[in-house]
């Protein structure tokens, strides 16, 4: 914790979350907080699926979980010793998610001090939220500044993703506040061939259907599952494949750059047989 | 990464099993369920505080699960030694004897 910058003038909170599941929600927490850690800003991805957690894996860090957040709100554990500190990048680190304690220990005012505490610390808090739209999402979203939802281009994604927008804009602190909730649309899984043949939603009409804006298009992608197998980001395993400039360049907008919106395309050939499989 | 010498096989899913596969023992083991962690730390400090007072956020328990043993690092940072803070190691290896 000692190089924390002090200089932290603005932290911002922000909910990964889409109500369905399996969309892709730990892959890009975990893709988007290594890739805006990688340009020196300080970042904690936390994981709030008590029960499920599964973002520790996708940082690699499985093996070094010690305390997870349910130990923080208890005050069993201080929050730097639960933080646990990417071996690659060092500006990231990673509240885990407990594996084995009942997910009604988390209590509002428990995570309230613990978002509290994290944003002198970090600038930048990315919460990774549970499926559904119980406790657990309710919870990751509670006292975020702004939602990245993220959508599969298919029905019941869409569908679910505005529902979880009509969350953000009931239940979260910001919206009692009588604040405008800030929301990013993440479309994850895109397929542009089959969106081509017209059967795949295409973004134009998942945006139109829901009305927020965009903040990327990531491409179904190989190298994720791959990044995921070896429990590294895409963005820092593979930053030059589709998926991976893709996020970066989502990370990039989400920091305020602009950044024109294109939809990465993986270089075949030779290209990715020496650049896609060198780091395993 | 470890390879397991099949041929040229390159692919990441070798990497993906195994790291399961540690993982998923552990958490099948009783280990995973006990408090052990939050134990050992609160054992440890009270036997230290016997000696010097040490802050709790100055208290580091690390831990590398690996396939047979772990490893456990308590590291912890006492105030107002000669030069500067000291930093006191206690490695210990455990869940082998149990685990296997």
């Amino acid at each position: 914790m000692k190089q924390m910058r002090k200089e932290t003038q603005m932290s911002k909170v922000l909910v990964v979350t889409s109500g369905k599941g399996g969309v892709g929600k730990t892959t890009s927490t975990a893709a988007l907080g290594a890739a805006i850690a990688q340009t020196g800003q300080t970042v904690v991805v936390i994981d709030f699926d008590v029960g499920l957690r599964n973002l520790d894996l996708m940082m690699g860090a499985e093996r070094r979980v010690v305390f997870d957040l349910i130990h923080v709100v208890q005050g069993i554990a201080r929050l730097p010793q639960a933080l646990i500190r990417d071996k690659r990048i060092e500006t990231l680190f990673l509240l885990p998610a407990s594996q084995t304690r009942d997910k009604d220990a988390l209590t509002e005012e428990g995570v309230a001090l613990v978002i509290a505490d994290l944003r002198k610390k970090f600038q930048w808090v990315i919460c990774d939220s549970p499926a559904g739209i119980e406790r657990g999402a309710t919870l990751a979203m509670r006292y975020a500044d702004a939602a990245i939802i993220v959508a599969n281009p298919e029905v019941s994604s869409v569908r679910d993703s505005d529902r979880i927008i009509g969350l953000l804009d009931a239940k979260t602190a910001k919206a009692e506040r009588g604040e405008r909730m800030e929301k990013h649309l993440l479309i994850t899984r895109y397929d542009r061939a089959r969106a081509a043949r017209g059967e795949m939603l295409s973004i134009e009409d998942v945006l139109e259907i829901l009305s927020i804006p965009l903040l990327g298009v990531i491409p179904e992608s190989e190298m994720v599952l791959r990044a995921s197998n070896l429990g590294a980001p895409i963005t820092i395993n593979n930053p030059a494949s589709a998926a991976g400039r893709a996020y970066i360049d989502a990370a990039r907008r989400l920091a305020g750059e602009q950044v024109e919106m294109t939809i990465p395309v993986d270089k075949s050939g030779l290209f990715n047989k020496l650049f896609g499989r060198r780091a395993a | 990464m470890r390879f397991f010498g099949f041929g040229r096989r390159r692919g990441s899913a070798p990497v993906a099993r195994e790291r399961l596969q540690i993982l998923l023992e552990y958490e099948r083991s009783p280990f995973s369920h006990s408090d052990l962690f939050t134990v050992l730390q609160e054992e440890i400090l009270a036997v230290i505080n016997r000696h010097v007072t040490v802050d709790a956020d100055k208290v580091q328990v690390k831990v590398d699960r690996g396939d047979t043993v772990s490893r456990l690092a308590v590291d912890v940072e006492i105030p107002n030694a000669p030069s500067g803070a000291m930093s006191l190691r206690l490695h210990e290896e455990f869940f082998g004897a149990v685990a296997r």
